[in-house]
């Protein structure tokens, strides 16, 4: 890599202030997962057994990405920057007026994404040691981990949208490469293509809006666009490129009508499910929409649009997850749900709820799939040495582990009174911020109060679906058969110690923006003030207080116990069979457990009329028909039928030929004399 | 003088030998086709130096000599064609046909 102090050429700010030496440096977090990828790369390529330096490798980078995170954190506090600290690493595109740069942006919102980011990825890195331990392809596993991080990162601290760009597209073809990293199942493989082209679709969403804003505002980098946009740019052009980005941001982060593919991304091995399908890659639209917040800002109707989309989303997944029997498709479904709240957020013009619920979601969901991890591997080793070939993601095998796994049950139970909302976990804060700013939104147009109402029942079905699937997998009678409970036992500490730290996170989390009725003083509001100021100057929002505060507190935590104690007497009050000798749902349940029959309506509504069109029109008629029968075909027929002409003259009658040349020769004649 | 009709003689005796090359097949009376247009060529470079100069006697030096390489040459190749083909019809060596 030419990444090095020297050619960090300029670093040049809005206003006042330079960046320190941390700031300087945070080429290095993207340089050390690098460093990771090259080197665990080439194991993997020729000594696919060097476990040690792999496990040493893989998680050293990360902590080392951590570190620098930390120093960039510490000093951006101890020296806040008005504008953001810009670091061009080298000129990339300079054509014509276009200058494009390769450059890093430090400011409150990426450095707290940068924590988030190496901090999360490292506790994965290193339950990975653990939970891959025994996978033939280790080392390769950690070169996608590493690239998955240096990719996510250059999304987090890319200056401009094309570098956000090669982020973006880098975290696709990681997570792409992760999905599919078992690519001997076939349904895996299939898996990874499904996600990567959801996932174009919604890219070109994203390129479309980078054109227009090229064209609208002939520049590209955040910094320009954002400080002149709100004078330059008409609101329909916002609403444009706000669409188009939006586009973007539901392939990316799974939104309706995109989320298709995040299910089927659970094929991947579970720390990646935790890592780029909960925690990170996922969360990357709602950082695109605070970053370009200025943008949403200027235009309200997008704004709706992502609020609606949002809530819906955070509905129609909840619904689905109610019925899931696959612990990791019902944990998918609530990150769907979850990011659904996020994108209600930042429609909201809630931005900093919205990053407040991806930071807290990081974690609570981080420690829910690494724990639903902890189970499947136990079950899966327990299934292993009895050869038994029962579905070990099954909850419906479940049942009672509890006795086997208390430490993992009681770390998930944290997660799920995180995720459910109860005070004083993580996710009551973020949670109850994004519907109070829904709520708040409401004042202004009514439909948010139908969008608060649609949140607040997601939130009670995310409660049960939760309460649902502790209870089938930790609690009543266990299903596990005879044979294999001898076998059922506690991860390694290697991974039961990132849960454990998760766990930390998850109750404590709430501690960075925890509100004044809680005795804070909105932590994570301020310290991103300098960032979202100008989108919220553009749309103020008004958080509502006093009484109505408290009403909507109260609804929150009624709606959570409930959801909870519903949820697991519904669960546990009705006998649960194994999933071999299940019988088949019925009536509504089997509609969710199909998942509305969404992926069957995307097949036979796009899928099949797209590969109808390519087999009989685009192949047979285009290809086979123009292509190949008139074009190749016709040209062949038509210069052999020229040549039969040109061979009738090749007589070999001398006589001809002299009759021939006489013509020509008096024609030629002719021309000269006449 | 006779400038005109020595150019007139040329131009019948160039007439003949095209006529010949067009109508007969006979590779010999096609050879002597050849070399009646030559010497028609020759003819009115000799009526035409009277008027322009002494370099049409020279031409007809250069004509002569290739007139009489193209005999050597053409001979051979005509003997050549009977003893392989036993004919010299023309109108059955067309191996070249398309």
């Amino acid at each position: 890599m030419t990444l090095s102090p020297l050619v960090v050429q300029a670093v040049h700010e809005a206003s006042g202030g330079a960046a320190g030496p941390a700031a300087r440096l945070a080429w290095l977090t993207i340089a050390l997962p690098l460093l990771g990828v090259v080197i665990n790369g080439l194991l993997s390529l020729t000594r696919a057994r060097a476990k040690a330096v792999v496990s040493l490798v893989g998680p050293g980078v990360l902590l080392g990405a951590f570190a620098v995170a930390v120093a960039i954190f510490l000093e951006l506090r101890a020296a806040p920057p008005e504008a953001p600290l810009v670091v061009t690493l080298w000129p990339w595109i300079h054509v014509g007026d276009l200058r494009i740069d390769l450059a890093l942006q430090i400011d409150q919102l990426s450095s707290v994404m940068l924590l988030v980011v190496t901090g999360v990825s490292s506790l994965i890195h290193i339950y990975s040691v653990g939970y891959m331990g025994d996978d033939p392809g280790y080392a390769r596993y950690f070169a996608y981990l590493n690239l998955f991080v240096a990719f996510m990162l250059i999304l987090v601290l890319g200056a401009n949208l094309p570098v956000l760009f090669i982020g973006w597209e880098g975290v696709g073809l990681c997570s792409y490469l992760l999905i599919g990293f078992w690519f001997t199942d076939k349904a895996n493989a299939d898996a990874g293509l499904k996600a990567f082209l959801a996932n174009r679709i919604g890219d070109i969403g994203f390129l479309i809006a980078m054109f227009l804003l090229w064209q609208t505002m002939g520049a590209l980098d955040f910094a320009t666009v954002l400080s002149r946009a709100p004078g330059t740019l008409s609101a329909a052009a916002a609403t444009w490129i706000t669409l188009f980005l939006l586009l973007g941001c539901t392939g990316k982060s799974a939104q309706i009508p995109l989320y298709v593919w995040l299910p089927d991304a659970m094929a991947g091995p579970t720390p990646v499910s935790a890592l780029i399908h909960a925690a990170t890659m996922v969360t990357a639209g709602v950082y695109l929409v605070a970053r370009t917040g200025v943008l949403f800002a200027l235009a309200p109707t997008t704004g709706l649009i992502t609020a609606g989309i949002g809530a819906l989303t955070a509905l129609f997944a909840a619904t689905i997850g109610l019925r899931q029997h696959d612990i990791k498709k019902v944990l998918a479904y609530s990150t769907i749900s979850q990011l659904g709240y996020m994108f209600l957020g930042v429609g909201v013009g809630g931005y900093t709820a919205g990053i407040f619920h991806l930071v807290t979601h990081a974690f609570f969901k981080a420690l829910l799939f690494l724990g639903a991890g902890s189970v499947i591997h136990a079950l899966h080793h327990a299934y292993h040495a009895t050869h038994s070939h029962d579905d070990a993601q099954d909850m419906r095998n479940m049942g009672g582990l509890r006795r086997w796994l208390p430490l993992t049950c009681t770390l998930m139970w944290i997660a799920t009174l995180a995720i459910a909302g109860i005070p004083p976990f993580a996710g009551f804060f973020s949670k109850d911020e994004i519907l109070a700013a829904a709520f708040a939104r409401g004042a202004e147009q009514p439909v948010y109060y139908l969008f608060y109402g649609i949140g607040a029942a997601a939130a009670f079905l995310t409660a049960v679906y939760m309460a649902r699937l502790m209870a089938m997998t930790f609690h009543g009678a266990t299903r596990v058969g005879e044979a294999e409970q001898g076998h059922l036992h506690e991860p390694p500490v290697s991974m039961t110690g990132p849960l454990v730290l998760l766990a930390l996170l998850s109750l404590t989390g709430g501690v960075i923006n925890l509100p004044a009725f809680a005795g804070g003083h909105e932590a994570l509001e301020q310290w991103l003030e300098p960032v979202t100021h100008a989108a919220t100057a553009l749309r103020p929002l008004a958080l509502p207080t006093g009484t109505t505060e408290e009403i909507l507190l109260g609804a929150a935590i009624a709606i959570g116990v409930l959801g909870l104690w519903i949820g697991y007497r519904t669960t546990l009050g009705q006998p649960i069979l194994p999933a071999r000798s299940a019988p088949p749902e019925t009536g509504f349940a089997r509609v969710l457990y199909r998942k509305y029959y969404i992926d069957e309506i995307y097949d036979a509504v796009f899928v099949r009329p797209l590969v109808w069109l390519s087999d009989k029109v685009l192949w047979r008629v285009v290809d086979q028909g123009l292509v190949d029968g008139v074009l190749v075909g016709g040209g062949v027929v038509g210069s052999r039928w020229l040549g039969r002409l040109g061979s009738r003259l090749q007589s070999g009658q001398v006589g001809l030929y002299v009759l021939l040349f006489l013509v020509g020769a008096i024609w030629v004649l002719r021309a000269i004399l006449g | 003088m006779l400038l005109g009709p020595a150019l007139g003689l040329s131009a019948l005796l160039f007439s003949i030998g095209v006529a010949g090359m067009v109508l007969r097949r006979n590779a010999i009376v096609l050879f002597m086709c050849v070399e009646l247009m030559l010497n028609a060529v020759n003819l009115a470079f000799v009526a035409l130096a009277q008027v322009y100069g002494v370099g049409g006697y020279l031409i007809v030096f250069f004509v002569m000599t290739v007139a009489a390489a193209e005999a050597a040459v053409g001979l051979a190749i005509i003997l050549a064609v009977f003893r392989h083909h036993q004919s010299i019809d023309l109108q059955n060596i067309n191996l070249l046909h398309g």
